[in-house]
């Protein structure tokens, strides 16, 4: 059976209750009559022989650009940039696609006499990967060959040794990116396109850049402008990422290789956590009943790890190289192919079950900014056209929004979440009064570039990525979660769904519109 | 708690507890189809599996065989060289046609032998399906024409070691007499390279055969209707084996066909006469007689000759064949 497209799915009283997601744990929520839910396309077929795949893509390239092989000569210096452990979510069953694709631009830059290779994780602000997470995403093969010889690095956003200024773009924006990258032939960049958002000029311009250059996209202004940020056109972020690319280009040459994936995001044992509900089989509901049990009465921290330890069965769908705008375009299309959902008109209360783990929590803790974050500043932007929700409308998200932070991960989070959100809860207030001296304090900066530390301006990114939705919502109700912190975020607790939908009839009307989006795994709604 | 609670508490049972209802505005998709021909009946060929129908075969069918079907075997000299995996194409009259033969054939055919058994009959339900292919390491196949994927299976499984019993009439006889093979068995043997071995069954319609085959006193059902006996009955049977048959250079499935049907009538010549009067008739080019007389319906059943133990009718009262 061909796999189904996604659809909205109205309750009846036949319906049964809709999973949601809860953290490290998920339960079920009977939701009344008449409110739709959003469910994710089936994953698509995936690609056969993903190497051949890959190879035909380097040979064939779009847009203006020659073939990869054409590209590599003898003498010639060669940087192989790739996306972070923020990507795939969760991350991918070995092999990487990163690494199969790594591992075929290095068979053709070794064919060519090419002895001049370092490959760069671009990590923009975010923090270092461990070497076991290195060797996941590049497989063994690459880690043995580069990593000794000091020729696999990661960006390093405050080494002003290995930064270098491009000049700045036509609206003034400065663009200093990572010289290594940036003073080679040939800078090949390696992207995991999990949403629309990911890849394009996006890739360059924020994942090798400095704080100087990401403050004049990664601010409250132009997220709150960005509608969404998974529709590039509509999105500010992307303008000024795209304005700062074209001048890169100028100067750089790239040769970009992006790939998208399927959405089977769990493994078959799982395989529930991605199916509706009234096609789950009696192994499904065994299975869900045995491991929410469980999960429930498991201390958090070894719930997490058993989440953590889940890597998804994701299969590449396509690979596309060559002239940066060109490979996006087909890209995004691809992504849309997988993930579009067509939902015709928004609702006055959206609702969400948020998972254990967003872009910045891999093998780590969701502490409450991350949370904000994945809702307000992901969830709520997984769509084209208008937001699933109307302007006031209410946001319902279930999550237990824990007062826990990693320390060795999230060091400014635990002083923004301290001493930042107490005073405000404004993008634009904070980003004048603290940003800078949170970017600039000097421990942070040591944190991010010999631990494993997030860069200290980081927290203010992830408030910022809600700035849309907090214009946006009239109230944001967190169901479950702990009440202290939900306040501190500025956000209503409720204890149970019911309570909450309370709280949203008094800012919405007594007969509200609900809708609930149904995901992981991934789905964007193109709303009309 | 009173047995009526515990009914009542299992009543209010939800979801994920009970089975999910479906949401109205969801049309319902056919149910996957996983009988017939979609049966996956590979787990009967896993080691413990094997082991529990050898158990079972040996020490239950065989003896049970025994009593309701005392047995002779004759050309069983022809499997002792012969090297594995085979095909057995047989004369199919009884439901214990395929019994009778795996337990009849040498010990180290009869555990890597699997049976061909019709897709819509015996693989037409879950239950039935587990059952054949546990009890018989049955595979279903489509018996009304060559379907390539039955084909593929069983060959696939004739090149896995596997030896293979089929009926190449397609299912028993409605009278006793032998039908039309089809090629079924000739194309495998001829696209695997496998021996061909022939075996005629003989009596077993007497022991559970179809209805109208037995040649037994008709009962009436209905009105209009009238059948034979029903149900399992003792008789003595022989199983004949004939030397295998290799498809020549260039022949075509359709002829190794008919040399493989003529080889089964050739054994059942054998038993109706002797050997040398059966083969001097087919060196003769004679009829075999175990198409029965090309005659209207009441004198093939007429030809069968009574049942074993109807050989002397009640006095008094002619024995008349129903048709």
């Amino acid at each position: 059976m061909s796999p189904r497209p996604g659809f909205v799915l109205e309750v009846d009283r036949s319906t049964p209750p809709t999973l949601f997601w809860n953290g490290e744990r998920y339960g079920l929520e009977r939701l009344p009559e008449g409110a739709r839910v959003v469910y994710a396309p089936e994953p698509l077929d995936k690609i056969d022989d993903p190497v051949a795949a890959i190879r035909h893509a380097l040979e064939h390239p779009v847009g203006d650009s020659q073939p990869l092989s054409t590209l590599l000569r003898t003498g010639m210096r060669l940087t192989i940039c790739f996306d972070d452990v923020s990507l795939p979510l969760p991350p991918m069953q070995a092999p990487d696609v990163r690494q199969l694709v790594i591992e075929e631009v290095l068979d053709m830059a070794a064919a060519a006499g090419v002895d001049d290779v370092m490959l760069i994780a671009a990590l923009a602000l975010h923090r270092r990967m461990t070497e076991a997470e290195l060797r996941h995403a590049l497989g063994n093969r690459v880690y043995d060959a580069f990593a000794p010889h000091g020729l696999l690095t990661q960006h390093d956003a405050e080494d002003p040794d290995n930064l270098v200024d491009l000049g700045q773009t036509d609206q003034g924006e400065e663009i200093e990116i990572n010289k290594r990258a940036a003073t080679s032939d040939l800078l090949v960049y390696v992207n995991i396109n999990l949403v629309a958002m990911d890849g394009g000029h996006k890739s360059v311009a924020t994942g090798l850049a400095s704080y100087k250059s990401l403050r004049h996209h990664h601010n409250p202004g132009t997220m709150r402008h960005s509608k969404s940020f998974m529709d590039a056109p509509a999105s500010e972020l992307h303008t000024a990422n795209w304005r700062m690319g074209r001048k890169i280009a100028e100067s750089v040459k790239v040769f970009q290789i992006e790939t998208t994936l399927n959405t089977d995001t769990f493994p078959s044992r799982f395989a529930f956590l991605q199916k509706r509900e009234w096609e789950w089989s009696l192994r499904d509901r065994a299975t869900f009943a045995a491991s929410s049990a469980a999960l429930d009465r498991t201390p958090e921290r070894v719930a997490r790890q058993i989440l953590q330890s889940i890597k998804s069965p994701y299969a590449m769908r396509s690979v596309q190289a060559g002239e940066v705008e060109a490979v996006h375009a087909l890209t995004t299309a691809n992504v849309w192919e997988q993930q579009g959902v067509a939902v015709s008109g928004q609702t006055d209360i959206l609702t969400m079950g948020l998972p254990y783990i967003c872009p910045y929590n891999v093998n780590s803790i969701m502490n409450p900014i991350l949370v904000a974050c994945l809702g307000l500043g992901y969830f709520f932007n997984m769509y084209r056209g208008k937001p699933l929700v109307r302007e006031g409308g209410v946001l319902v998200m279930r999550h237990p929004t824990p007062w826990d932070f990693h320390p060795a991960h999230h060091p400014s989070y635990i002083d923004f979440f301290e001493q930042v959100l107490p005073q405000t809860t404004d993008p634009v207030e904070m980003s004048k009064l603290y940003e800078e001296s949170f970017a600039t304090d000097p421990w942070y900066i040591h944190l991010y570039r010999t631990g494993h530390a997030y860069h200290g301006v980081h927290p203010f990114y992830m408030w910022y990525w809600c700035a849309h939705a907090l214009e946006h919502l009239g109230r944001v109700i967190v169901v479950g979660g702990d009440p202290k912190a939900v306040r501190r975020l500025g956000f209503s607790p409720a204890t149970t769904f019911d309570d909450a939908l309370e709280m949203a009839r008094d800012v919405v009307g007594p007969s509200p519109t609900l809708t609930h989006l149904h995901s992981p795994p991934l789905l964007m709604a193109d709303v009309t | 708690m009173k047995p009526a609670d515990l009914m009542a508490r299992l009543g209010r049972t939800r979801f994920p507890l009970a089975a999910p209802t479906w949401p109205g505005g969801v049309p319902r998709p056919a149910p996957e189809r996983k009988v017939g021909l979609d049966y996956d009946h590979e787990w009967s060929r896993r080691y413990p599996v094997r082991l529990a129908r050898a158990v079972v075969l040996d020490n239950i069918t065989r003896p049970v065989a025994k009593v309701v079907a005392p047995t002779t075997v004759r050309g069983i000299e022809h499997l002792r060289h012969l090297e594995g995996p085979v095909i057995f194409a047989a004369n199919h009259a009884s439901h214990v046609d395929t019994p009778l033969l795996l337990t009849t054939l040498p010990l180290e055919f009869r555990h890597r032998t699997i049976v061909a058994a019709a897709s819509d009959y015996f693989f037409d339900r879950t239950w039935k399906a587990v059952l054949w292919s546990f009890a018989l390491a049955a595979i279903p196949i489509e018996r009304s024409k060559v379907n390539r994927r039955s084909a593929d299976t069983a060959a696939e499984l004739l090149e896995d070691g596997w030896n293979l019993v089929i009926f190449p009439e397609g299912g028993r006889s409605p009278d006793g007499w032998t039908q039309p093979f089809r090629g079924g068995a000739a194309y495998l043997a001829r696209r695997t390279g496998r021996p061909v071995v022939p075996v005629y069954l003989h009596g077993t319609r007497h022991v559970a055969g179809k209805s109208t085959a037995t040649g037994d006193r008709p009962t009436r059902r209905s009105g209009t209707e009238a059948t034979g006996r029903r149900g399992l009955r003792r008789a003595e049977v022989a199983v004949i084996f004939g030397p295998p048959l290799l498809p020549r250079e260039g022949e075509e499935a359709r002829r190794f066909s008919a040399r493989v049907e003529a080889a089964v009538a050739l054994l059942a010549d054998e038993v109706a006469t002797d050997w040398w009067t059966a083969r001097r008739r087919a060196a003769a080019g004679g009829d075999s007689s175990s198409r029965g007389p090309d005659a209207p319906a009441w004198r093939r059943a007429w030809a069968l000759g009574p049942a074993p133990g109807d050989e002397h009718p009640v006095a008094g009262e002619r024995e008349w064949p129903r048709v």
